[in-house]
C-alpha cells in the first residue's frame, strides 16, 4: 500500500517536472522576438551604410548572443527538470 | 535514444584512473595545437618566405587586431590568453563533427573557462581602481549593493551557461532528430513488408542530420567561441575604464623604445 502511494507521488512529481520543463521553454519567446528585432535593425543599418557591414554584423552577433542569455537560462531550467530530476529526492 | 547532459562519460585509464571524456579530448586538442603551432613557427625569418610563416603571422595578426579593435591600444598582453580560449573552444566544439561528444557540452569545461575569465576581469578591476575603489564600485549607490553583487556573480554564470546551453540544445535536437529518423525508417521498412529487425541500416539517417549539423555544430560552435572571447574583452575593458594603463605593457613599451 505504501509502495503504491510512493509510486503515485513519483508519477505526480515526474508529470510536474515535464509540465514545468515545457513552461520553462516559454522563455524562448523573448529572445526570439528580441533577436529578430536586432537583426532587422542591423540589416536596416547595412542597407543605409553598406561600408560598415563588418562592424554591424559582428556587433549584431554579440548582441544576439547576449540577448539569448535569458532563453538559455530557460533551457537550462528545462534541462535540469528533465534530466536531473531535482525534486524526486524530496520524496525520501 | 540516449541524451545525457549531466556530464560526459568516464574513461578508465591504466586500470583505475577515472578520466572524463572532456579531459581526454581536451588534452588531445592541447597536444595537437601545440605541435601544429611548433610546426607553424619553425625557423621564422624577418621576411617570410614560406607559406607556413605567412599563415602563422595571419593568425597572430587576426587576434592582435581583434584585441586592438575591442580593447583599445595597449592591451595586447591579453591576446595570447584570448587566442588560447578561442582555439580551445572552437576545436572543442568542432570535434562533434567527427562524431565525438563535443567538449563544450560539458558544463564543467565552460564553467572553468568562465571562472578563469572572471578572475581576469576582477583582477583588472582591482588593478585599475584599487581594492577600495573596487569595493566602492560595488557599493555605489548603497541601496543597490545586493544587485551589484548579484550582477557580479551573474557574469561567470551567464558566460558558462551561454556556451553550454547553446551546444547542449544543439546536441539534444540533433540526437532527437537521429532517433526520430531511425524510428521513421524502421516504420517504412515495416510498411513495405520487410522485417525491421533484420534491416538495421536506417537509410533516413544519412544526409538529413548533416544539414542541422552545419548550424548546430559549425555555426553555433564558431559563434559561441567568438562571443565568449568578445565578452571577455568587453568585460575587461569595462573593468579597466582607462583609469590606469597596464603596468607590464608599459614596461614592454619602455624596453622597445629603449631598444630603438
Amino acid at each position: 500500500m505504501e509502495n503504491e502511494a510512493l509510486l503515485n507521488a513519483q508519477a505526480t512529481v515526474l508529470a510536474g517536472q515535464a509540465i514545468g520543463a515545457g513552461l520553462a521553454m516559454i522563455a524562448g519567446i523573448g529572445p526570439g522576438i528580441g533577436e529578430g528585432y536586432a537583426v532587422g535593425k542591423a540589416i536596416e543599418t547595412i542597407g543605409r551604410q553598406p561600408e560598415i557591414k563588418g562592424t554591424a554584423t559582428s556587433t549584431m552577433f554579440i548582441g544576439c548572443a547576449v540577448a539569448e542569455t535569458t532563453g538559455i537560462y530557460g533551457l537550462f531550467v528545462a534541462l535540469m527538470l528533465l534530466f536531473a530530476n531535482p525534486f524526486l529526492k524530496f520524496l525520501g | 535514444m540516449d541524451i545525457n547532459v549531466r556530464g560526459p562519460s568516464y574513461i578508465e585509464l591504466f586500470g583505475g584512473i577515472k578520466l572524463s571524456a572532456s579531459v581526454v579530448i581536451g588534452w588531445i586538442i592541447i597536444v595537437a595545437a601545440f605541435f601544429f603551432c611548433r610546426w607553424l613557427t619553425k625557423d621564422l625569418k624577418k621576411v617570410p618566405d614560406t607559406k607556413r610563416q605567412a599563415i602563422a603571422e595571419m593568425l597572430v595578426n587576426f587576434m592582435n587586431n581583434l584585441v586592438d579593435e575591442n580593447m583599445g591600444a595597449g592591451m595586447r598582453v591579453y591576446s595570447p590568453y584570448l587566442a588560447t580560449i578561442f582555439v580551445f573552444a572552437l576545436i572543442g566544439a568542432l570535434v562533434s563533427l567527427l562524431g565525438i561528444r563535443s567538449m563544450t557540452v560539458d558544463i564543467n569545461v565552460t564553467a572553468t573557462w568562465a571562472v578563469m575569465s572572471f578572475v581576469l576581469i576582477t583582477y583588472n578591476k582591482i588593478d585599475a581602481n584599487g581594492f577600495k575603489g573596487y569595493l566602492k564600485g560595488l557599493a555605489s549607490p548603497a541601496i543597490l549593493t545586493p544587485f551589484n553583487i548579484l550582477s557580479e556573480i551573474a557574469t561567470p554564470v551567464s558566460m558558462a551557461l551561454r556556451m553550454f546551453g547553446n551546444m547542449a540544445g544543439g546536441m539534444i535536437i540533433t540526437t532527437m532528430l537521429y532517433a526520430a529518423l531511425g524510428l521513421a525508417s524502421s516504420a517504412i521498412y515495416n510498411l513495405i513488408g520487410f522485417n525491421a529487425d533484420t534491416y538495421y541500416f536506417s537509410f533516413l539517417q544519412v544526409g538529413i542530420p548533416a544539414v542541422l549539423s552545419i548550424y548546430f555544430d559549425l555555426f553555433s560552435g564558431v559563434i559561441q567561441s567568438y562571443v565568449f572571447i568578445m565578452l571577455t574583452m568587453a568585460y575587461i575593458k569595462n573593468g579597466r575604464e582607462c583609469k590606469k594603463p597596464l603596468y607590464y605593457y608599459n614596461m614592454i613599451l619602455e624596453v622597445q623604445t629603449n631598444g630603438k
